[in-house]
This record gives structure tokens, sequence and C-alpha cells, in this order.
């Protein structure tokens, strides 16, 4: 009889070969955070270039004594799920906090973004609805997806001829389509022609949800995101979101103006049986959202870093994404390359992403770098050289 | 319901670079064992197929497609259904 363990064979294989290449590519660990943009990792100091840490803040004081405050008062965690026991006033709080933020009647807080998209999609539309949605969105959405019961339809990244096409050939299904799509994606660091989407979502009467996880805080002249940029939030249906980046926490989020999303949180499975977020980390979720909101200076300072590296990378003649964002994706076709690269980029002192197929939109390897508020001038000449010196080397090579 | 060969010859057809050389293709061929189709592979030919036949293909049904004749029999119910 085969193992139940036979199945990750060619798993191992390719492990083993990767292993071979690249030997830190399966053992990177942050032996000691030094800020929220240097860490100690594998013995080595190293400007940390691949952290979604976008407006720096996991390192800000008032975020950090917010958390420890709330940790001495109201423990280390709540032990169980917003439905019995854990909710506590502080979640409420953040609640209210993001709907007045967003300008939105309704929120729900999540204890990650993975379950805030979880929880949406396996919920919100069911047996004999459908979701069309963007070829390129995150995992989370797609395994929403699947536990939900509606019909699952992709369209070609971007796309928005494509996605008529589809919305035309549903009229006949007359039934809800929920399209679904992100503000920045997380693998290129491109913004969604959200205006346009908007308008097919208005014209074809279909409902829109938005997952704003990399765009909060970075996007919109408040921070709220490509909704707001685009001036098209009244009509964004449901706006998802993470703590895990610009507020530099963990847990999720969802605001809507449809008052029956509160009717979410009887329905949804990744809601009811998964414990709440702990105390200290709403606290300073709470906190980074107040920052977000007083403090536009991060922001511009994030745009001058990521548009600095971006024009940088481009000069060197690097194959990065089609437009500036704090996500700056170089890619490789050759993987040995890409190893070569993201060897180079260690060994220079500088982490970022190296990301590789599947878990890419084409196939092809990705050097994801993202940029922060946080990180100097000095850091940011210091990540430039790097790339510079490495190009060289690949160049040599 | 019995597999049309039009759209057999049309799938076979979009399915050949991703055939394997020495590799023939017919109705039993399982797409996943002996096409050793990845997902972005997969992803690719929903794509062409989808464009050549006007249909949209629901993720969901993908479990349920093993060879290349639960294939074409899927395209041609959603084709059905379109019309």
């Amino acid at each position: 009889m085969i193992s139940i363990f036979d199945k990750f064979q060619q798993l191992a294989a390719t492990r083993q070969v990767l292993e071979e290449n690249c030997d830190d590519f399966f053992n990177i660990v942050m032996d000691d955070i030094i800020s929220a943009t240097e860490a100690v990792v594998n013995g080595r100091p190293m400007i940390l270039a691949g952290s979604n840490n976008y407006l720096g803040l996991t390192f800000d004081s008032d975020c950090i004594n917010a958390a420890c405050k709330a940790a001495q008062k109201e423990g280390t965690g709540t032990t169980g799920s917003r439905m019995a026991n854990g909710t506590f006033s502080g979640h409420l709080a953040l609640e209210r906090e993001l709907a007045e933020f967003f300008g939105r009647r309704s929120a729900i807080v999540f204890s990650t973004g993975y379950i805030a998209n979880l929880a949406m999609l396996s919920t919100v539309v069911g047996a004999g609805e459908i979701i069309l949605l963007d070829a390129d969105c995150h995992a989370s959405i797609y395994d929403g997806c699947r536990l939900g019961g509606a019909d699952v339809i992709r369209f070609r990244h971007n796309d928005v001829s494509d996605l008529e096409k589809r919305l035309r050939r549903l009229e006949r299904r007359n039934t809800n389509v929920l399209i679904v799509i992100e503000g920045l994606y997380s693998m290129l660091g491109d913004r969604a022609p959200l205006a346009e989407i908007a308008a097919l979502k208005n014209k074809y009467g279909a409902y829109l949800l938005v997952d704003e996880a990399h765009s909060l805080g970075v996007l919109g002249e408040n921070g709220r995101g490509l909704a707001e940029e685009t001036d098209v939030e009244e009509s964004v249906d449901f706006i998802v979101g993470t703590f895990s980046k610009s507020l530099g926490a963990i847990g999720g989020f969802c605001v809507s103006n449809h008052t029956e999303l509160n009717l979410v949180r009887y329905a949804s499975r990744p809601y009811v049986f998964t414990a709440s977020s702990s105390p200290s980390t709403i606290a300073s979720t709470r906190t980074a959202l107040k920052i977000l909101q007083s403090r536009s200076e991060l922001r511009q300072r994030l745009w001058n870093n990521a548009n600095m590296l971006y024009q940088r990378l481009k000069d060197l003649d690097y194959d990065v994404g089609p437009e500036a964002s704090p996500i700056i994706a170089v890619r490789q076709e050759n993987m040995e390359e890409a190893f070569t690269i993201w060897n180079g980029l260690l060994d220079r002192g500088i982490y970022v992403n190296l990301v590789l197929p599947p878990a890419t939109p084409d196939g092809r390897a990705l050097l994801r770098c993202s940029v922060s508020a946080g990180h100097t001038l000095e850091q940011m000449e210091h990540i430039c050289d790097a790339y510079t010196k490495v190009k060289e080397l690949t160049a040599a090579v | 319901m019995q597999v049309d060969e039009h759209v057999l010859q049309q799938v076979c057809e979009i399915l050949k670079p991703f055939v394997p050389d020495g590799q023939v293709i017919g109705v039993e061929t399982d797409l996943v064992a002996d096409l050793g189709l990845d997902s972005l592979k997969v992803m690719k030919i929903l794509e062409t197929v989808e464009d050549r036949f006007d249909i949209s293909i629901p993720l969901n049904i993908l479990p349920d497609v093993r060879t290349v004749e639960d294939f074409v029999l899927q395209i041609q119910r959603l084709h059905g259904e379109r019309q």
C-alpha cells in the first residue's frame, strides 16, 4: 500500500533541485529584527526590501505602546470566536473606526486578511450565483471561492474587454454576479483598471468586491486605496483589506454600505470558527489606522522611494512591472539567473522576495521588492547600488 | 451525451502544443497523468478553449475533468447552455 506522503514525492524532488541551486531559499530566518527595515537574517545584517511594511509602522512607538498596554490590561489572547467570548470592546471600536474611515455603514474585523477573503467569498454568493475574478487574484480569493458554492469564472488579468465579454455571456443566466479584483496586484504591483470595471459593474447590474490589501495606506489622497484614487467608491459594494501590510500587524476586514454585511457574521464559517484577534493586535491596528490618517507624509515618502527604485531598475534594463508602485518586481525568464540575482542581493545585505512559479502570474520567476516609508535615502541608495552590482555580475556570467 | 467529433478535433488541436513528443492523444488521454499539465498550462488551455467556443468555463467543473472525453463533454454542455 502506498503511503499518504507518496503524493509529495514530486514536491520533494523539486525542493531538492532548488536546494542544490540555492540552499538559502528554504532557510531564511529572521534571527533578530532591528527595525521596520533592518534585520539580521541567517546571521547577516540585512535591509528588508520584501516585507509589505509600506508605512514602516511595525516599530512605531505609539503602536507598540498601545499593544503593550492592551496585553497588560486584557491579556495575550481572546481564546474564543467573535461569536462566543471573543468580541472585546476593542474589536467593535476598530469596526466603527474602519467604517468611519471608509465612509461606510458596516464593517467586520476578521482574524487575518486570508480569512476575510475566505469568509466573504464563501458566503456572500452561493450556489447558482457567479464570481467573476481577475486571473491574477491572490490565493485567498481563489480559496474563498472554492469554499463557497458559486460558479467561479476567471477573466484575463486587467482585461476589461474580456470581463465584458463574460458579463455579456452571463446575462442569460439572470443571476447575481460578483466581480472580484484587487487594488494593487501583489506580484507585479500593477493597479486594476477600476474606473472601467466599475462602469461595467453598473452597466450589467453586478456586484463589485475590491481587495485593497496592498493599496490601503498606499493609494488615494486619504489612503483609502484604489477606489478612492479612481473616485469610484460609490460603485464598490465591498472593500476587503488586511492589517498585515500598511497597518503593520495582522488581521483583516470588510467594509460595505450594505447593512446586510452584518448577517455575514452568522453565515460565515471562517468568521465563526476562528479565534478573534488578540487585544494587542487590535490596539496596535487602531493606533496605526489613526497614524495612516494623520501622517500623509508617510505616503509621500513611500512613493518617493517607490518611484526612485522603479526608475533606477528600469534604467538598469531590469524587466520590471508595468508601472511604478511600492511593489517593484523584476521578472526573470531564467531560474538560474533569478537565483544568482537573489543570492547576489543577499550577499550585498538586501533581502527581497524570490517568488517561483506557479505562484507567479506568467510562469516566470519574480524578484519581488517592496519598499517602505521607513527606508531612509541611504538605505534606498544601498538597495539601488546592490541591484546595479548584481546586474554587472549577471552580465559577466 | 455523445462526444461530438468536431469538438473533439478542435480540443485535440488546442492540446497539441502541450502533448509530449511521441504521445498520441485520444478521448481516454488523462490530462494530468498522461500530459503532465500543471495549473498554469491548464489555465492557458482553458482560455484558448473559451475563446474558440465562446464560452466561460467555471473553475468548479475542473475536479470532474480527468480525461479529454470529460473535457469535451463539459465544453459541449456549456456550449449547449449558451444556445
